[in-house]
This record gives structure tokens, sequence and C-alpha cells, in this order.
């Protein structure tokens, strides 16, 4: 224990509220560790808590005891035994989720995210380092830089992490060797100047030993260097950056307790803001005035970002969770398309195409992510092609959202930069992403304006568009059915067109297979060829199996309102293999056709279709007739 | 928060009479990052609740609802999973402080429990079983609450330091550690499926410290048993309980003494275990607080029971 916390008892003891007014003035740290398995992460955790005496005589207790039944240090204390926290990992020996931890000095709080050190868990680092502001990348001395390390490593730069620390640990199994240091700290140099990490703080330490974590060890007289524990205490803390920034705040929730006072609730995420202060409130670009900063304490003169405020305007417009209020002569960009890399975190991959809720500052809007440009070697850092990510790949690819949203580059601004992708059905967490910029089509590309409009093509053929989507299992009849309804349709000089899913695979899909991420892909390009064939004034009949309820609703989502009528094909299974018109199933039960609906890859039957056909109970004929008598009644 | 500003004579572009920057201390951090969580809850959970055990935590997440929803009164009612076992005193504020909220209180007591007479005299572990972990499924599936607020810390135990801030449950409130979101940046994902539910922990990233320090700076009320004062007391199974009224049993030869005590975690008054003190004020609770050398769970009888024991608890939907 060092002479700095003697002091502190002595200050606590002898004047309390002296104590009491120095603490309540410390600044906040946070940082993660990141290391191996072996690296000896928990226990420079464990010697941090030890150290600045954050474990209690009960801890220490508990610890011994523990140390003995299942330490790895023999009988000394195993201070990893502390952070490892749940029942299942300490019977595995390793941690394997983020954790949270926290310990104080005479000058500053710290909160320490644990993050694991598995090749698997690149999920875990990431969302560790989201909320970090500083990175303790550790080295085992005898082992120098590692695959590990550089993936650590290029995470935490991923994420814009500031201030690293390598902290070469285990400096007392070789002999305080200053040549092993140097070796290891020349070639981690090397290293990080390649992924564009600028500078770094290297230090040797012993989290066992307690070597350099507190105070200088008499161990390394060689090393000049700062001392882990006071370097974490001095490093300036970002978020004073952020106040010199123009002033953002996305707004979180409107605060109306009653019908004279409307105010703006959020957390004010760049910059400052005082009264008279003129805004601008994104996507909708409408502006204002500030008229009071609103606390519990009475009202502010100014605030800052990192401060949680209530705003009045001085004009009545229009201002809703989701929208950003900037200042107004240097408001935000707003786009639908963007340019990110992201994080797949999820055991189920990414479906290009398909949609997404993508929740980016208080806003949650529809967001379809496209065929990744790469996939990143976390390990290498090479690029790779990539038609999907898995689970704890990393890939750049571009993003588009169902409405224009304010957004700022992660570099510039974490909180409207950063961005997570959330199932539609599961609502997992699948994803963490973050902008680069926005696509250059969206601030160029406006729709061209036709002399002649969907509304006069459909007037010249005399009818209203709209596009029959049948769904159902292979051999449930869909194109059976779609022919004769085309026919019919026909002879009542209806203009028509079949888009029907083998031919469509023959020509403008043929690139595509039939994996999840395939399929989703040909709904979506099927879904722009119907919905331009609509813009033209046709009546678009469609023959896929569809499986995927969300790959159908995306399709609806696209349609004029009313104009897409979804008609279920409904075969059962066991009907359908019967009839096996094409000896598709019989091939698939054989294991030959892998991926096929209904035998190992899922239908997700329509809840609501517009349309119900139950094969089983009405001839082909009469199925058409029916169809016909819905669309034109 | 009104603490002094400290400021840099910098200006910038847009407005040369603004300071530019104001260093955040870590308290003000975490009473915003508090605040922005509560302020998600409510903009995304269609029926939420706050917990409310009357303890210094509850105190310090009541007071945070004010601030958060001001001039607003906070748009939830408190939900108090009562257990008939509490102190006296502990009632007399838990009404107080609600009405001064003027927020709705809900007071639910398990009908089985009271009807099987159940207490930590007779029942041991079923006791917290029945009255917590049982009426608290049952009052949060009754009045149909998709979002409680709980004022767990991950300070407190080892389990608690992996859970997140918006920690998922099944619909029947089970907890799945394997089957956590990750939670990145200040992006919540408070999204669920019909009848499952979310427990929000807004006072994850403090301490036993900052909750201290937070109380003293802030004026917050809290209950007077976490003073010293002369009480009632017997010993039992090592722990200091205070005879809080005539419902307890003495044993033979059991006499009440008093002492000076006082209580650093409130629950059960029959399992809550007191400290011998003299500390009446604050400054002096937090001066023994930061000299002492055991933490503050060990007041309860509850973690005794097997290693690990908490965390099983929480998988089966205790707080």
């Amino acid at each position: 224990m060092t002479e700095q916390i003697y002091k502190t008892d002595a200050l606590i003891a002898e004047d309390i509220d002296a104590y009491l007014e120095t603490h309540q003035h410390k600044t906040m740290l946070r940082f993660i560790t990141c290391g191996s398995v072996d690296d000896g992460k928990s226990t420079l955790i464990g010697r941090l808590l030890y150290d600045s005496k954050m474990i209690f005589e009960d801890q220490l207790a508990a610890l011994e005891s523990d140390s003995k039944k299942m330490g790895t240090q023999g009988q000394e204390i195993d201070f990893a035994l502390l952070v490892d926290g749940l029942a299942a990992e300490r019977e595995q020996g390793i941690t394997i989720d983020v954790a949270y931890r926290f310990f104080a000095t005479e000058k500053r709080k710290f909160i320490v995210a644990d993050t694991p050190g598995h090749e698997q868990y690149t999920r875990n680092m990431v969302t560790g380092a989201s909320t970090a502001d500083l990175a303790v990348i550790l080295i085992d001395a005898r082992k120098g830089v590692l695959t590990q390390t550089r993936r650590h490593s290029y995470l935490a730069h991923l994420l814009g992490i500031k201030h690293l620390v390598l902290a070469v640990n285990k400096m007392d199994l070789v002999n305080y060797d200053q040549q092993v240091f140097d070796d290891i700290v020349a070639e981690y140099r090397a290293f990080a100047g390649t992924i564009g990490i600028e500078d770094f703080v290297a230090i040797p330490i012993s989290g066992f030993k307690g070597d350099n974590i507190t105070g200088p060890s008499g161990k390394t007289p060689w090393y000049q260097g700062p001392v882990l524990l006071p370097y974490l205490e001095s490093v300036e803390v970002n978020n004073t950056l952020n106040q010199q920034k123009p002033f953002r705040m996305p707004v979180q929730w409107v605060n109306r307790p009653n019908l004279d006072f409307r105010g703006f609730s959020g957390l004010i995420a760049t910059g400052s803001v005082k009264p008279g202060d003129e805004i601008r409130v994104l996507p909708s670009g409408k502006t204002s005035t500030i008229g009071r900063i609103v606390t519990y304490e009475g009202d502010r003169e100014q605030a800052f970002a990192g401060e949680t405020v209530t705003l009045t305007l001085t004009d009545e417009i229009d201002c809703s969770r989701g929208q950003v209020i900037t200042h107004a002569k240097a408001p935000l960009e707003v786009a639908d398309q963007f340019e990110s890399t992201i994080v797949w975190m999820d055991e189920e991959e990414l479906l290009p195409g398909r949609a997404y809720w993508m929740k980016i500052g208080t806003q949650t809007v529809s967001a379809t992510v496209a065929h990744p440009k790469y996939q990143v070697n976390v390990n290498t850092m090479e690029h790779l092609a990539a038609k999907t990510l898995d689970l704890n790949a990393i890939g750049i690819a571009n993003i588009t959202t169902d409405r224009e949203i304010p957004f700022e580059a992660y570099a510039e601004n974490r909180d409207l930069g950063g961005f997570i992708l959330i199932d539609k059905v599961t609502n997992r967490t699948v994803a963490a992403g973050m902008i680069h910029f926005a696509l250059r089509r969206a601030h160029n590309i406006h729709w061209q304006a036709v002399d002649i409009s969907r509304e006069d093509h459909a007037l010249m053929k005399n009818q209203k568009p709209a596009v029959l989507w049948m769904t159902g299992l292979s051999g449930s009849g869909k194109s059976t059915i779609a022919n004769i309804v085309e026919k019919k349709l026909a002879r009542m000089n209806r203009h028509t067109f079949l888009l029907d899913g083998d031919n469509v695979r023959h020509g403008l899909n043929k690139d595509l297979g039939f994996t999840d991420a395939d399929r989703v892909e040909n709904i979506r390009r099927v879904g722009e060829v119907a919905k331009l064939m609509t813009d033209a004034g046709l009546i678009v009949i469609t023959a896929f199996i569809s499986p995927f309820r969300e790959e159908r609703d995306m399709v609806r989502g696209m349609m004029a309102s009313g104009e897409f009528v979804e008609v279920f094909v409904d075969t059962p299974l066991e009907v359908a293999e019967e009839r096996d018109v094409k000896g598709l199933y019989a091939k698939a039960r054989a294991g030959d056709l892998k991926n096929f609906t209904g035998i190992d890859s899922p239908y997700e039957a329509p809840e609501s279709a517009e349309i119900r056909i139950d094969t089983t109970a009405m001839t082909p004929e009469e199925a058409a007739d029916l169809i016909i008598a819905k669309l034109i009644p | 928060m009104r603490l002094p500003l400290i400021a840099s004579g910098q200006t910038n572009q847009f407005g040369k009479e603004h300071m530019t920057t104001k260093t955040l201390t870590h308290l003000q951090r975490l009473e915003a990052e508090a605040i922005h969580i509560m302020r998600e809850v409510v903009a995304e959970a269609e029926n939420p609740v706050m917990l409310y055990s009357v303890g210094k935590d509850s105190a310090v997440m009541l007071h945070l609802a004010k601030k958060a929803f001001y001039p607003s009164p906070p748009p939830f009612p408190l939900l108090h999973v009562d257990t008939t076992w509490k102190f006296q005193d502990m009632y007399k504020l838990r009404d107080k402080a609600a009405n001064d909220a003027g927020m709705d209180l809900i007071v639910h007591h398990n009908p089985e429990a009271v009807s099987r007479g159940i207490n930590p005299f007779d029942h041991g572990a079923l006791h917290t079983d029945m009255w917590k972990t049982e009426g608290l499924k049952q009052a949060l599936d009754q009045y149909n609450f998709d979002a409680a607020f709980g004022g767990a810390r991950r300070d407190e135990e080892k389990s608690r330091a992996k859970e997140r801030v918006f920690s998922f449950r099944s619909a029947n409130h089970r907890w799945d550690p394997k089957n956590q979101r990750p939670e990145l940046w200040r992006l919540y994902n408070a999204r669920k499926a019909k009848g499952e539910s979310v427990r929000v922990f807004p006072l994850s990233n403090w301490t036993e410290l900052d909750i201290w320090q937070y109380i003293h700076l802030e004026g917050i009320e809290i209950v007077p048993l976490y003073f010293a004062q002369e009480r009632p007391t017997v010993e039992r199974d090592g722990l200091t309980i205070m005879v809080d009224d005539d419902r307890m049993p003495l044993k033979d030869g059991e006499e009440p003494v008093m002492k000076s005590i006082r209580f650093r975690t409130l629950g059960c008054y029959p399992l809550t275990g007191a400290v011998q003190s003299t500390a009446e004020t604050l400054p002096e609770v937090i001066q023994e607080m930061l000299l002492t050398t055991t933490s503050e769970r060990q007041g309860r009888a509850i973690d005794h029971d097997q290693a690990a024991s908490m965390e099983k608890k929480k998988q089966e939907g205790y707080f």
C-alpha cells in the first residue's frame, strides 16, 4: 500500500468535511482493460482495487478462502478471483462478459470495463470500449505482441479511444529485463503506426507483485516513464473537448406538465447553450430561439455538453423525440444513406436487405444494410470479400434508412454517429455501427421530376396498379394460380405482368443462391422491379415462395398504400410434398438440396394476408376467381 | 447539482460571452447518466414503475426522478413490495416521500405470504422468496408493468457487476446472464415482446460512497435508522438485531439491551444487522464508512446462504 492512501486515511479521520470537499470535485475516468486469457488482466484489476483500498475485510477473508480452493497462485492471494464474477465463469476459470469495476483515488473515480480476451468475444470488447476514455492493453512480457494484442488495439482505435496504455505485465517473470521490455515496445510501435495509432504510453508492470502500479518500482531502475495509477489519475478526460464543438442536443422527451409549458428534455451531446441562442431543429430545419434552460434547481444561464437539461423555445415549432436541436448557424447534415463500420453481435448473421431497427441518438428508424464492401480480419487487418457478416465480424457496408436523419461522423461525435441495429422479430441488439460519412447520392440525387406521372400511366391503361403477391411453399400452386389470374385479367383488358420465381432467377437474380441472405436480396430486387412496374401502371402478379415475413413486409412498405395485396397460397407441407411436381422435396429429403423451405429452412406463414387460398378446398380456377373478385370488386 | 464552474478563458465562434468548457465532476456525470436512463425508459416503455424500498439507494433514485422530469412530476408510480417486517421508521418515510414527490404509491403484499403467516423467524429463506421474489413478480404481473426501475449498483456484489443497465426479463421474470444484450454508448435497447419486461438500474455505476456523498450534497431525506441512536438490541447469529416492535419473539434469557447503533443497509428488521456506532451526522456516517473494514452487504442475512446465492436469486426473479 502506498503513502498516498495513508494520507487519505489521515484526512478522513481528522477532517471529514475537508475530505468530502475534495471528493466532490473529483473527476471521472472510464477505461477498459484488454488482454488475452492469461495476461493477468483480472489480477491487475484486483490489484488496483486492493491498492486503492476497495476491498473490505470480509471480502478479503472470502478471497483468501477462495484462493486456497480454486486459486492459481498457490497459497498467495489470487486477485483474479475478486473480479471474475459469475459462478459459471469461475468454474471455467475465465471471464466471458463485460464486467464493470469501481475504484477511486484522491483525484479520480475510475470505472473499469473488464473485457475478455477470447477470440469469440469481440462483441464484449467493443461494448466495453464504447464508453471508455482510455484503454489499457496488457501484454505478457514472456509472450510479447500477440495476435490478440493487435486485435485489441485495432478495436480500441476503431471505437475512437484516444489514450492507449501498453502495460507490459509479468515483468517479475522475466527478471525485470529492460531488453525484453524495449523489444516489445519497439514491435508494438511498428504495428501501431500501421493502423493509425499515433501515440501510446508503455509501462513495465507486475500486477501480481505490484511493480509500477501505484509508485515507481525499485526493480526497474532503468524505467523513467509514468507509473500506471498516477498516469490514469492525470490523463485528460475528453468531455471538455466535446464542449468546444457546436451545440447539439438530441431530444429525448417532450416535457409537457400542463398547457402552459412545453420543454424539450435531453442530454447535451456537444457544445453549450444559453437563453437567447438561435437554434435549428433537424431534420425539419425549423428555427427558433432558446427561451429558458429549466432544471430542478432553477433556470440556468448556460449549460454544457454532458449535462441533462430541459429547454424551452420562444416559438411553437414542431419538435419531438428523435429530433436534434442544434446551433442555428452550425446545423447538422441530414441524410438517409451512409457508409459505416458494422460490428456484428448476433448468432444469426446479417441479412443484407432485411429491415432492422436502427437506434441512433434518441431516434429509432428502419434501416437496411447492403452487402458488405469488405470484412476486416481483426487479427491481420486484411480486407476480405464478404457476402454477409456473422457473429464478431467487422465489416464496412452502406446502410440506408427509411427517412432522412440528422447525424455526424462517429469520429466527430459518438452520440450522433454511433448506432445499434435491433432485430425486428427477436428484439435482440444484433450489431453496433459507426457512421463514416453520408453517401454523395443522399445529398445530390433528387427524384427526377417526370411529366408523365404514375397516375397518368395508370389512367392511360384505365386501371389501378397493384401487386398481387403470391406466397406459399414450393408446390403449393402459386405459379398455376398466378397464370390463370393473368389470363383472366388479360381477357378483361387489364395490363399485367407476371414475375415468376424460377424465371427471375434465370436472369435478374442469377447471381443469387439460396442462403437466407440471398433469399432476402432476391425478394428485395423483385420488390423494386414490381414497384417500377406499378409506376408504369401495371398490375403485377408475383409467384415467389418468399418465406420470411419481414421481407414480404419490406416489399409492402415499398408500395403505395393499398397497392400491395398479399395472397397466401395455403397448402399444408404434407400435401405439397405429396404433389412434389418438380421432384424437389424428394431431393431435399435425400439431402441433395440444401436450405429447402419447409424441410431445412423455415416458412413464416402470413399473419394477416389480404387473401388466403386454401388449395385443399378449392380448385385453381376458383382461387383465381376469388382473387380477381377481391382485386376488381 | 450546482457546483462551482471550473471555466476556461477560451471562447469560440458561437458567442464570445460564453464560457466554453465546464469540467464535470464524477457525481455530475453519474447524475446525468441516471437522468438520461430514466428519460429513455419513460420515452420507450408503455407502463414503467419505480421499485421503492425506502433505503438510501431508493431515496437517491427518487430524487433523480424528480430532477429528470421537472417541472412534471415523475410520470410513473412507486411500487413498494412490502414484507410487513420492515422497520417502522421506513413505513413513515415511505408514505411521506411518495406524497412529497406527487407520485402514486402502490404497496403490494403477497396474499399467500399473508395467509400463511410467513415470517423471518419461522421460515428462513422462504421469507425472502415469498414476500420479495414472488411478491415482486405478482405485482409486476398484476399491474402489467413492462419496465421497473431498481436501485441496484454494480459495486454491491459480483454478479451485479456484469448486469446491464437495461436488464431484460422473460415473460416469467427470469434473468439469463448468458444471453444479455450488448449495451453500447448511451444507446439502450428497450424493445421487448408482449409479456416480457426490463428491469432498469440507473444507479449501476454508483458506488456506496457516491450515494452517501450525493445524499450529503443534495440534502436528501433518508430514514433516521442510518444515523446512530440508542436502540433496543439483541445479538443473534453474530448479527446485532434491533427489536423494532413487539412481534419479535425473545428467546429464553434474551433481554433487549440499549446500544448506540445504526444501519448501513435496511431490510426486514429481524434480518438486518446493525453496527455499533456513534455517527449521528452524515459526514460522520461517511467517515465511518470510509474507515470501516467490512463490506455493506455483510449486514444482510440473505447473502450468506450459499456461494453465488445472489446470482441464483436473480435468475429466479429477485431484484
